[in-house]
């Protein structure tokens, strides 16, 4: 019964803001209308039953839109040929990746040519620092970036470490930002790169391109910027911003998982770093991932229309009022246009993080939490510590990250359910 | 989320929580640079814990843990509750993730420390392994202290170099 719900979904194609479930249960519907009616009646009460998600976790990873999903799929079964081949099936995936490079290099007003696909963000920061540090060694092994990295950057960084590399992690201030004339002071001679994510993954801090790639240009230094979080949700310019590599991918924004890409400024320096049959011109080896590749493509259209981000916008700064009504709720992060459209990080203080997710998460309301808890290592959030938060309120942050797929009803029912959980586990906390 | 039934269930409907005012003996531990604190509150006549009651700040697996604690205390003698290990409470709350286990080991302490902060209070005798644990714990405590001030003052050095 389940696969039958599935199967007709993916097929509806529809791409609004309406909530999967309700798409289920009326597609449903239709279906079953051919049987009997004790057969529809047992499978009504079922589908009605099943609880409402309400996925406030996009700074994780977003669904894929049903758009993007249809027009993934011929590639997968049909034009399924590889890019490499001569024939004529090969010759349509190839068409089809170069117009989706296309996509992707206008969207960030660069040429074609300049736009190398990966297998995602972290692959795309691997190549890029990896890339660059060991085409450039001869000039210097030094390496700029930040604290509030993420860790495909950091530990990468870290690895080159090893490698007799040397590697200054820049602070930021309380929102967020690295100060330019930190980056100033930090760039010697033989610095050869500067790393530094462009929309910060827990806090939303969005930096400012146009000042620290002026400064890396002025001292003749790489300047790359992961922007996972931040693609198509602000403008990044080529033309006019002197960044010289940018790391992206798909499924943050409504594509697929494991695809992305790395654009690289014509006349950059960089040796590849994936190995193999020469795909990409030679700089990434590995049989083209045609369906993903179409599918960022088209993710990457759809997100670039501005009312979507109007739309997070304005959801966002619903649950943002609705959170500052509860008692000792703290933002973090810039809330103008220098924060992301997305992410909204609040400490609740004298409560824990995961016990709060943990509640939201049994009332069906996903979210993301820096404490230690609920990380991997029961480490406190890098991000959180780099703006100044004490760890006791880093223990008590959560993270709401927003889509388009959200609807201000959902808003409202999680700022109907977490005053309630948050009054319950205070009554519990000691402090 | 990858806790069990029954820790989800002593999650969502904690026992026993709050102050006792009046208690007879209170266990304090944990830390929230760290992320879970316990607090323990016994109420004790004739060697056996009348009433206990808790306040905890943490995660999932440190709030079911204490309620737990608390559920299996009530109504026991001190010698039998000082016998008490982290596997009775494991036991009871199903499974833990391992990097979970600590919290079951928070409860255990905080129900130790209020059972010897009442005998202490009393004049009573403390078993040398319970004595042990105190001393343990009052030396980690000192030294999350020690490692929680240089935190402090980093912040302050930080903070010193954005004002010059």
């Amino acid at each position: 019964m389940f696969w039958i719900i599935f199967r007709h979904y993916r097929f509806s194609g529809s791409s609004n803001l309406n909530d999967p479930w309700v798409i289920h249960a009326n597609t449903h519907l239709e279906y079953l209308s051919g049987k009997t009616q004790d057969e529809s009646a047992g499978s009504i009460v079922l589908i009605t039953k099943m609880p409402k998600e309400i996925y406030l976790d996009n700074a994780a990873t977003t669904k894929v839109d049903s758009i993007v999903l249809e027009a993934m799929l011929p590639f997968f079964d049909k034009d399924y040929g590889n890019a490499s081949s001569l024939h004529e099936m090969g010759q349509i995936a190839a068409e089809a990746i170069e117009k989706s490079r296309q996509t992707i290099a206008q969207s960030i007003s660069a040429s074609p040519e300049e736009i190398v696909f990966t297998s995602g963000g972290t692959e795309s920061n691997n190549f890029a620092i990896k890339g660059i540090a060991f085409a450039n060694k001869d000039k210097g092994k030094h390496i700029i970036t930040t604290k509030i990295e993420h860790k495909s950057v950091l530990n990468t960084c870290k690895w080159l470490e090893s490698q007799g590399f040397e590697i200054s992690i820049l602070g930021v201030d309380e929102k967020g930002f690295v100060k330019i004339e930190d980056l100033e002071k930090a760039i010697r001679p033989e610095t050869i790169l500067v790393s530094i994510i462009h929309g910060q993954n827990e806090i939303g801090t969005i930096q400012s391109l146009e000042e620290l790639g002026a400064v890396c240009k002025k001292h003749n230094v790489y300047f790359h910027i992961d922007a996972c979080q931040s693609y198509t949700k602000t403008d990044i310019n080529v033309q006019n911003q002197a960044i010289d590599l940018i790391s992206v991918n798909g499924h943050k924004l409504h594509g697929p998982k494991g695809i992305g890409a790395l654009y690289i400024r014509k006349g950059t320096k960089i040796q590849p770093w994936q190995h193999g049959g020469g795909h990409e011109r030679g700089m990434r080896s590995g049989t083209d991932n045609i369906p993903g590749i179409v599918g960022f493509a088209k993710a990457v259209k759809i997100g670039l229309d501005k009312n979507h981000i109007e739309y997070i916008k304005k959801l966002k700064d619903k649950l943002r009022e609705g959170l500052l009504q509860i008692s000792k709720v703290k933002i973090n992060g810039p809330q103008n246009e220098k924060g992301l459209c997305h992410i909204l990080n609040a400490t609740f203080s004298k409560i824990e993080g995961e016990a709060i997710a943990g509640s939201l998460d049994l009332e069906k309301i996903f979210v993301a939490t820096g404490s230690a808890c609920a990380s991997k290592s029961l480490e406190l959030d890098p991000t959180l510590l780099a703006i100044g938060l004490p760890p006791q309120e880093v223990n008590s942050t959560v993270r709401f990250s927003l889509s388009r797929f959200n609807t201000e009803e959902e808003i409202d029912k999680v700022l109907e359910i977490l005053p309630k959980i948050v009054e319950k586990l205070r009554e519990i906390s000691p402090f | 989320m990858p806790y069990s039934k029954k820790v989800i269930d002593a999650f969502r409907n904690p026992h026993n929580y709050g102050k006792i005012k009046d208690a007879d003996g209170v266990g304090k531990v944990g830390n929230p640079t760290c992320g879970d604190v316990m607090w323990l509150y016994v109420k004790v006549k004739d060697d056996v814990i009348t009433d206990i009651r808790f306040e905890t700040f943490g995660c999932i697996a440190a709030l079911a843990s204490s309620s737990i604690v608390t559920d299996l205390a009530k109504g026991k003698s001190l010698s039998q509750m000082l016998k008490l290990t982290k596997e009775d409470i494991l036991k009871q709350l199903g499974e833990l993730p391992p990097i979970k286990i600590h919290c079951s080991v928070l409860a255990i302490d905080a129900l130790h420390e209020a059972i010897y902060d009442y005998l202490l209070k009393n004049k009573k005798l403390i078993p040398e392994e319970i004595e042990k644990r105190h001393q343990t714990l009052e030396k980690e405590k000192t030294a999350i202290r020690e490692k929680y001030k240089g935190w402090i003052e980093k912040e302050e050095e930080l903070h010193q170099d954005d004002q010059e």
